[in-house]
């Protein structure tokens, strides 16, 4: 990028107002947590960026194009012109620059919000295990004892440590308003960090394909006071069947559009033994 | 006796399904009893179907590309009226297993069976013309690959009428794809389509690059290749080096269905995530495979309609072949969101980036090559232009997808879709219709209706922008890709507008097909009869159109770059000077082969019966392979003679019309 | 063509001018043969490559199974190793034969080839018959998957090539020293000794780093 300097203030107006045509949309363009608020101020900016070198490309060649059309006589036609050593050099420069730029904006915000990083907050990280099933999310929340499925509660302006693992396909853990999405993988353990500021309900959905009851696999983030999500520990605590080995195999059976329940009792390790499922029982 | 294969296997009671297959069986048999009616087979074996002649197996080619983009349009058009009614639960006209086979075989067709042979076609068409020389490497070689990919669109489009496709997307990750979650035959029919059509790729990518590298005319250094050449060159090579980590890769995927072994299962210490790696190792690089020679389209069409030598060629060189190796190290980009870590994910991203300065550079020299140009805005370059200003939309969109923290929030998205729609719409399609209308004179010998060439072009941009914008934007919303419904109803709007661009390009398709009509009804008003109708710059305008089958009378000695621009350059009397002193010689060229089209047919019958369990007939189509090969093995025939008069008969006589006569 | 161009002394490498620079026009027939066959081979060393570096990521993968260390006969190896090379050397004998166009030397070095091969396939498969007879099949785990997939798509290479001796065999019987016979004869030599370098990197990657 040539003008860095005329690029980013580009970049802040066309965010702006494409937040705003979004505010009532909801998804990547209304972030409710830092770590889709920083994505998505990445994504303006390497857009704004961009758009000062493509904008410009694209009405140039449009300019040019009709300019030497071939009934245009104040156009001069030079039949011959093949090369031009400086402009070879600018032509090489102009995308040379607009990646370094970009490439520095895609190196240091790769790092910086890496998905295993803990997120820098005052309070300590709620830790939530995820297992994707055939079609349902289920959530343990090992400190608490609890698994709850498709309805994901959390304390708001408190960080979520989430681990994940799949029981059989692949799917794509997602939560657009709050950010970054990761995998949920057999045989694997994937690691994310996200918060959600403020008290809400936030969408959240498997982005990646994963059979017939893929576009049912939906889930409700539900970020409440710290106050409401103790009572909401109290009260599940009381309910519901315990977690054991077989409840979860049931519970595994492939089913679709499943109402959000809860679990008590959640067998400790039941995560670990879904995650490695040579280490519990020897293959055949 | 047959397997898993019964009358179960037929469709009956699922009507939207039945239809299609009625209708295109109906279609085909309609073709077949036509042919049969007029008494065309015999013309059609001895002419086209045993061909060697890369003209023809071009042609072939682009005629099977053409089919199977109707088809795979015609699985385009069903979804978005899937998505655009299909707000709630359970809502559409397409229930789940059918609308996941739709969208696995639109994208697996639209790729290996659209673009890859409008792209081999184009490359075999046009390649051995442009270098001066009479044939490929390999005649009879390139017809086996194109019956082989023949066999793989065959046995793609029979899961149609007989069984099931995939409903795995279009790239089949396990562990979905793997016995236990898609215990159906529709995996089968895809691994095993792909794996005997990529076969053919393979073997034509080998074809063409020996042909590259070692049968340029005399003179024809690399420095003097066309850019199409240049390109052409790039794509094999990436064919050569990538598409047999797809083979392994789906080896492995079909030994783990067939023989119970843990590749990529989840049990077994399988490793899930090693396909998704290997695929794509081959599958970035097959991206450039299809846009490097769209790129060598573009670069011959601006060039040739601006009256200009293509600007910067060196660096249109060092760019193609740094996009070429750059290719490779890219892969990891598809899949950030799988927990690679932060400087994994960085140097991808990073490297991913580094592809988009030489794209850029390119855009820039064909800016360039306009510039001082007197442009003529015949429809080729109107799909140039065209693709110069959406090509660079989806390139910025790409790179947008390469900074993770970016792709972290649209991968899988609608986004997605959006973007490599924009490049593979807007760079390989444009690509390969400009090329279409660029060549088709040369290979007919009568140019294509402009009119009807305008009103498709116009109405496959409008409608581009159409489809696709919304899409980015409903990425941005957060609505991710492959929904077969979906619960929030501000996304509807989008989707409708999504639809109607699709109607703007479905009229766009439909008035390519009146073109050809068009165009062949009046043929004998738009006959190229100089074999020059664009006045060109390479090699391939310098022969009659059609050319004769053996190219070039005798083989060009080229001295620089735009090698027939240099040869137009010269006076009346130089030319005939250098008429008068040519020497023909008896030519030798290679006799027509049934082996292709034999050897697709065990090709198909070995892929079905493997796809069914059918294991009597896997040995007996096997053996019929092997002897096929062992009878062209044995064959004493291999060249027939063209006597040095009746070729001096036929060039002289060109010369004396178009070339040495008083208006050249 | 509108040869305006021609030359009466235009060179065309067919008719015996040297090649070797890029603008003496098309190779000769034979090395456009030698050329093409060698990217054949090229691709199949990618194709082995994505199997090696399966192998690599499945290598410890054995699920509670058996591991190399466990199976792998280094005494076994060694000797299909042998019989391996020394084939690649009978393979060169033939050659020198056709060059000669000598028929019972090359007779003579095509047998010699073939029964080396045979013995390198017997003794791979009695491995794989003694490893599935202990439990240690390609089923257990992602481990024995690599091993049976890996070896043995080397070994059916090694069966394909000795399917195509015989058909040589056969042809320089039937057809003589044509060309086309010799053409072939130059590929199938380029090719076995090709699967030597892969068994050599095979032997290196699977049995001594995967044995120990």
């Amino acid at each position: 990028m040539a003008r860095p300097a005329t690029a980013l203030p580009l970049a802040t107006a066309l965010a702006s107002v494409l937040t705003g045509l979004a505010g009532c949309s909801g998804g990547v363009l209304d972030p409710q947590g830092p770590v889709a608020a920083q994505e998505l101020t990445i994504l303006m900016d390497s857009l704004g960026i961009m758009l000062a070198i493509v904008v410009p490309t694209i009405l140039a060649t449009l300019g040019v194009a009709w300019w030497f059309r071939a009934g245009n006589a104040r156009a001069r036609y030079r039949p011959d012109w093949e090369y031009s050593g400086r402009i070879e050099l600018v032509v090489w420069s102009i995308p040379a620059m607009t990646v370094l730029l970009l490439g520095g904006i895609g190196w240091v915000s790769s790092r910086d919000l890496d998905p295993p990083k803990p997120l820098a907050a005052a309070t300590r990280a709620v830790p939530v295990q995820v297992v994707s099933l055939d079609w349902k999310w289920l959530f343990i929340y090992p400190e608490q004892g609890l698994a709850s499925v498709n309805r994901l509660v959390v304390p708001a302006g408190t960080p979520v440590s989430f681990q994940l693992t799949s029981d059989g396909v692949m799917n794509s853990f997602f939560v657009p308003q709050l950010g970054s999405q990761i995998y949920a993988m057999p045989g694997m353990i994937t690691r994310l960090n996200l918060q959600a500021d403020k008290p809400g309900r936030y969408p959240g959905l498997s982005a990646q394909f994963s059979g017939a009851g893929f576009p049912d696999m939906l889930f409700t983030v539900e970020a409440v006071p710290r106050d409401a999500f103790d009572r909401w520990i109290a009260m599940a605590r009381d309910q519901g069947d315990a977690l054991d080995e077989a409840a979860f195999r049931r519970l595994a059976q492939p089913s679709r559009a499943d109402r959000p329940r809860t679990f008590r009792d959640v067998t400790p390790g039941l995560f670990t033994a879904v995650a490695n499922p040579g280490a519990v029982k020897p293959g055949p | 006796m047959f397997g898993k294969l019964s009358w179960s296997a037929i469709p009956i009671n699922e009507p939207i399904d039945m239809i299609a297959s009625g209708l295109m069986v109906l279609a085909v048999l309609g073709v077949l009893a036509w042919v049969t009616v007029k008494g065309h087979w015999p013309y059609l074996w001895k002419e086209w179907l045993t061909s060697v002649d890369h003209k023809r197996i071009g042609v072939m080619y682009v005629v099977l590309a053409l089919v199977m983009l109707l088809r795979g349009f015609t699985d385009a058009v069903m979804m978005r009226i899937q998505q655009s009614i299909s707000v709630g639960p359970d809502s559409g006209y397409l229930p789940p297993e059918h609308y996941n086979q739709i969208f696995s075989a639109h994208g697996t067709i639209m790729i290996f069976f659209m673009a890859m042979p409008f792209i081999i076609g184009l490359m075999n068409f046009a390649v051995p013309l442009q270098l001066g020389i009479r044939d490929v490497a390999f005649p009879t070689l390139n017809s086996v690959s194109l019956w082989l990919t023949a066999s793989g669109i065959l046995l793609t489009n029979l899961s149609l009428v007989i069984g099931e496709f995939a409903r795995t997307g279009w790239l089949a990750y396990p562990p979905l794809s793997e016995l236990k979650y898609s215990p159906g035959v529709g995996v089968d029919y895809y691994l095993w389509a792909l794996q005997i059509s990529g076969v053919g790729t393979l073997l034509s990518g080998i074809n063409l690059a020996t042909t590259i590298l070692k049968m340029r005319a005399p003179g024809m250094g690399y420095m003097r290749m066309p850019v199409f050449c240049w390109t052409s060159l790039a794509s094999n090579l990436l064919i050569i080096a990538a598409f047999p980590v797809l083979t392994a890769t789906f080896a492995m995927l079909l030994l783990d269905r067939y023989l119970g072994m843990h590749f990529f299962t989840a049990d077994g210490d399988g490793n899930p995530m090693m396909y998704v790696n290997l695929i794509w190792v081959w599958g970035h690089p097959e991206v450039y495979i299809l846009i490097l020679p769209c790129f060598g389209v573009f670069s011959e069409v601006v060039s040739t309609f601006s009256g200009k030598p293509l600007f910067g060629y060196r660096s249109m060189v060092a760019a193609t072949m740094a996009i070429c190796i750059l290719s490779f190290i890219v892969w990891l980009h598809h899949f950030f969101t799988m927990g690679a870590g932060a400087n994994v994910n960085g140097f991808f991203g990073v490297m991913t980036m580094i592809i988009a300065v030489p794209t850029g550079v390119k855009v820039y020299n064909w800016l360039f090559t306009l510039y001082g140009g007197r442009v003529r805005f015949q429809v080729p370059i109107l799909w140039s232009v065209g693709f110069m200003v959406t090509f660079v939309i989806g390139g910025m969109t790409g790179v947008l997808l390469a900074v993770p923290p970016a792709d972290f929030v649209l991968h899988n998205s609608l986004f997605l879709i959006a973007h490599f729609h924009n490049v593979i719409i807007g760079g390989v399609v444009f690509g390969v219709l400009a090329g279409y209308t660029y060549w088709f004179p040369k290979a007919f010998g009568f140019t294509l209706d402009e009119g009807w060439g305008k009103v498709s072009f116009w109405c496959w941009f409008v409608g581009f922008y159409l489809a696709f914008m919304p899409l980015y934007y409903l990425g941005m919303l957060g609505m991710t890709r492959r929904l077969q419904h979906y619960d929030d109803p501000s996304w509807q709007p989008w989707l409708i507008v999504a639809a109607v661009g699709v109607a703007f390009i479905l009229a766009g398709i439909l008035a390519l097909i009146v073109q050809l009509v068009v165009s062949i009804r009046t043929r004998d008003r738009r006959r190229d009869l100089t074999g020059d109708p664009w006045n060109g710059r390479t090699l391939e305008w310098s022969t009659p159109s059609p050319p004769p089958a053996w190219n070039f009378a005798i083989l060009p000695h080229v001295e620089r770059e735009d090698a027939y621009w240099q040869l137009k350059r010269r006076t009346r009397e130089e030319r005939v000077a250098a008429a008068k002193a040519l020497v023909y010689e008896t030519i030798h060229m290679p006799v027509n082969s049934p082996t292709g089209f034999i050897t697709a047919f065990f090709a198909v019958i070995t892929g079905f019966s493997l796809i069914w369990h059918i294991w009597w007939l896997v040995a007996l189509g096997l053996a019929g392979a092997l002897a096929t090969t062992l009878v062209f093995a044995w064959r004493d025939e291999r060249e027939f003679e063209i006597p040095a008069d009746a070729v001096a008969q036929a060039d002289r006589a060109h010369q004396d019309a178009y070339w040495t006569g008083a208006a050249p | 063509m509108t040869a305006a161009t021609l030359r009466h002394d235009a060179p065309d490498a067919a008719h015996g001018i040297p090649t070797g620079t890029s603008t003496a026009g098309p190779a000769p027939k034979r090395i456009i043969i030698a050329y093409g066959f060698w990217l054949f081979l090229l691709s199949d060393i990618v194709m082995f490559s994505a199997l090696f570096a399966t192998y690599a990521v499945v290598g410890k993968a054995t699920a509670g199974g058996p591991t190399g260390a466990e199976l792998f006969d280094p005494t076994n190896v060694a000797v299909e190793t042998a019989l391996l090379l020394f084939s690649s050397f009978s393979c060169g004998m033939m050659s020198l034969a056709m060059g000669a166009r000598h028929r019972t030397a090359f007779h003579g070095a095509a047998a010699l080839t073939f029964l080396l091969g045979l013995g390198f396939l017997v003794l791979e498969m009695r491995e794989f018959a003694g490893m599935i007879a202990q439990g240690a099949t390609p089923q257990r785990s992602a481990f024995l998957s690599g091993f049976f997939t890996l070896v043995g798509c080397h070994g059916a290479h090694v069966a394909v090539g000795l399917l195509w001796l015989v058909v040589m065999v056969a042809q320089v019987a039937d057809k003589g020293w044509r060309a086309t016979v010799r053409h072939r004869l130059m590929c199938f030599s380029l090719f076995w000794h090709a699967l030597d370098i892969i068994w050599v990197a095979l032997f290196t990657i699977v049995y001594l780093m995967g044995g120990r």
